[in-house]
């Protein structure tokens, strides 16, 4: 059959199974809207309000689903404006497929209106991009895309098409054989010399600390972590993307490590005598100083790619290969263990670190703290929702306090830190998992960057909650203006919309919460309504995350919240 | 230490931007990287040499590996190799300039408007003292082509077998 460029595109992406299509129209990619029309009852296109949120919310979906997420844009300003999304989405190792339009192929390189080197510009920030000048390209660029977006270390591949390549027609039958990428293997399994070499380490190690990241989730480990750590009586700490890789009630699971891990994390990492980092990457907000590192462990290392092995962290045994196939090599050879006086010695450090917790201050019945309002969102929802961060203090307050029992159930950007990414990202989660209870946790600076998506979530209907942490500032940015830069808080505080108003605006039902009272019944109704809700929580203004270990620092040289305070300070001079 | 490392890479527009991009976006400080046609016309060959006091070999080799056009990458320096670099070098004509020519085995590839341009083949280091041997007699224009290696006898570098 005879098809154009733009509806082999469509061919291409029914598929490939694409459910959903995230984007914005405009003149170089019009053809492929055009076709839209004969494919709109197998894949549904979401418009959304600017390029960014579409490649926010194609990673939400793609983190909650485990599939490729797919956005789309024109050329110039649409596919810049998709860049912030790509490099969260890279950063993370979220498998998206972007497409773009571009100029004919005739007029490239020659600054013709709305032309932009996408390619050039996302090279380094997606795993890797094809631009495509003719219809024939088209189905073997975007199977390529799929192939490498969803299979090794997973992440944004972009595909930039032109227009004449859009409108240009070819006999199409869908090719059938195999895809020829003779550079690309990504790698699978362990050899048995390193199975037999981490098992030995297993074997003699006293205090050995499991480091959980996203690779668990990523390559559906959660049950083989769970064994093995009960097997081995080994605790697992998580990173930020770990969260939900074991459930945070299970007595060797200890929480989240690093920057604002809880400080007993941190003092076990320093004090193990062996590491067993499974899919994370030692960022830097996770060790702290390098040099200083868990310096006493012996270290091993399960990650898809292999350049990070020994990259931050030189590691005694580095396996390059699939979490849950090398966990599944290792298991058979894994000893039942026990470690009794290191898990002893655990508890103690926990037991001090809650002593501390802002969980069990008290606080004056009219003031609302942003950990008490995460805390009791968690109680209200039965810890059952699936929650998406913004960046910030809110972000680290919902790692702290949202506890995750299940795989998938916490959606944040870790690794670029893109403020804007929570609420878009939320839709995107909610379509994916439509029967999920969804809630965007957002700070009132991260969700003015992209709340132009109210319009996509009233549109669209799409039942989103999102609790907006409103302390009117730039909290995290001001923490750090507190401790570092002797409080001169500069360009941080926030003047900011009545945000029930704008909401209401937009056609979407919200209310506005000031005390711990109001929680239950809020959360309630959120819940009740079908459709988008924002929920405002006026929080207290000067508020800190502990605990922090600040950039560079070794990491048990953590900042704690102070012992003694009998009530919580009152900041309301400060407001 | 020098490294000489040879990357067989996919014949595609825009291969060496990526590597160029690689290696500038982690920092990777190079020496000299090549690139040229190979017996295949659907496979070029890119010639790296890094020295390890600067640039974590390891780290490139893997992160080169990541590039999807990259298909293949090999460290030749640890096993018998003979490489090349290519120098044309411009000085004044001069029998001083022509014997040290013969002392290195370089050859006379112009002689013009009182001018010479001495061509030198021979491995980067040999290449560096000729032109050291010559700056004192003035060197008005210099070019190299950067190193290209080849395994000797059966060491022989080539693409993973479904693509021969």
């Amino acid at each position: 059959m005879e098809l154009t460029g733009a509806e082999i595109i469509w061919e291409c992406l029914v598929r490939e199974g694409v459910e959903i299509v995230y984007g914005y129209p405009g003149g170089a990619i019009l053809p492929t809207y055009d076709a839209l029309s004969k494919y709109q009852d197998r894949v549904r296109h979401v418009l959304v309000r600017h390029e960014q949120g579409a490649t926010h919310m194609a990673d939400g979906y793609a983190r909650i689903t485990g599939k490729v997420g797919v956005a789309m844009a024109t050329s110039g300003p649409g596919a810049t404006n998709m860049v912030t999304g790509i490099a969260t989405a890279m950063m993370d190792s979220v498998p998206l497929v972007c497409i773009t339009g571009q100029v004919p192929s005739t007029v490239l390189g020659s600054d013709a209106f709305q032309e932009t080197d996408i390619t050039g510009i996302t090279l380094p920030i997606t795993k890797h991009n094809f631009l495509v000048t003719h219809v024939s390209q088209i189905a073997p660029a975007l199977r390529k895309a799929f192939h490498i977006a969803r299979t090794g270390r997973p992440g944004p591949v972009l595909v930039d098409i032109t227009k004449d390549a859009q409108n240009q027609k070819m006999e199409f039958i869908y090719p059938t054989e195999p895809i020829r990428l003779p550079g690309y293997v990504p790698p699978s399994a362990a050899t048995p010399e390193q199975i037999e070499r981490a098992i030995a380490l297993i074997q003699q190690a006293e205090r050995p600390l499991i480091l959980a990241g996203h690779g668990v989730s990523m390559s559906g480990a959660e049950r083989q972590l769970l064994e093995f750590a009960e097997r081995a009586q080994i605790p697992v700490a998580l990173t930020l993307l770990g969260k939900g890789a074991m459930p945070e009630s299970h007595p060797l699971c200890l929480g989240m490590m690093g920057m604002h891990g809880a400080a007993a994390v941190n003092q076990a990492i320093q004090a193990a005598d062996l590491l067993l980092a499974f899919g994370m990457r030692f960022d830097d907000r996770v060790t702290g100083n390098l040099r200083t590192y868990s310096p006493n462990s012996r270290k091993i290392h399960v990650d898809i790619d292999a350049s990070e092995l020994n990259k931050n962290v030189k590691v005694d045994v580095g396996i390059a290969g699939d979490l849950r196939t090398v966990l599944e090599q290792l298991l058979p050879h894994l000893p039942r263990l026990s470690h009794a006086a290191w898990l002893g010695e655990i508890r103690n450090w926990q037991e001090e670190t809650d002593e501390r917790d802002i969980i069990h201050y008290a606080a004056p019945s009219d003031k609302l703290y942003a950990a008490h309002a995460i805390r009791d969102l968690w109680e209200a929802t039965g810890g059952n929702a699936i929650v998406v961060t913004d960046v910030g203090q809110h972000q680290m307050w919902t790692a702290q306090y949202y506890l995750n029992q299940r795989p998938r159930s916490l959606i944040t950007s870790g690794g670029l830190g893109t403020m804007g990414f929570g609420f878009p990202a939320a839709i995107g989660v909610k379509m994916g998992a439509p029967d999920e209870t969804v809630w965007a946790i957002v700070g009132d600076g991260g969700f003015q960057m992209t709340l132009c998506e109210l319009a996509t979530a009233a549109q669209e209907n799409v039942n989103v909650n999102v609790a907006i942490i409103n302390n009117a500032y730039l909290g995290m940015v001001r923490q750090w203006q507190e401790f570092f830069h002797g409080e001169r808080y500069n360009a941080t505080p926030m003047h900011n919309p009545d945000f029930v108003k704008l909401a209401e605006a937009y056609g979407i039902a919200a209310r506005r919460v000031r005390t711990r009272a109001e929680i239950p019944e809020a959360v309630a109704w959120a819940h009740s309504i079908n459709g988008p809700t924002v929920v405002e929580f006026q929080v207290e203004k000067a508020d800190i995350v502990y605990p922090m270990v600040p950039a560079g620092a070794d990491l048990d040289k953590m900042i704690r919240r102070p012992i003694s305070q009998p009530n919580l300070p009152d900041w309301s001079e400060n407001h | 230490m020098k490294h000489t490392l040879v990357a067989i890479v996919e014949n595609e527009p825009g291969v060496l931007n990526r590597v160029a991009s690689l290696f500038r976006r982690r920092n990777f400080n190079i020496d000299s990287l090549t690139v040229g046609r190979t017996e295949d016309p659907n496979i070029s060959r890119m010639t790296i040499v890094l020295d390890s006091s600067v640039t974590r070999v390891d780290q490139v080799q893997k992160n080169l590996y990541k590039l999807v056009n990259v298909i293949q990458v090999y460290e030749v320096t640890h096993q018998p190799f003979v490489s090349r670099d290519l120098a044309l070098i411009k000085v004044r004509a001069s029998g001083q300039a022509a014997w040290l020519a013969s002392q290195f085995g370089a050859r006379i590839l112009d002689c013009s408007d009182e001018m010479m341009i001495l061509e030198l083949s021979d491995e980067e280091a040999r290449v560096e003292q000729f032109v050291e041997a010559l700056r004192p007699h003035g060197i008005i224009e210099l070019v190299r082509t950067g190193v290209v290696a080849m395994g000797r006898g059966k060491h022989v570098v080539q693409p993973a077998p479904h693509l021969a």
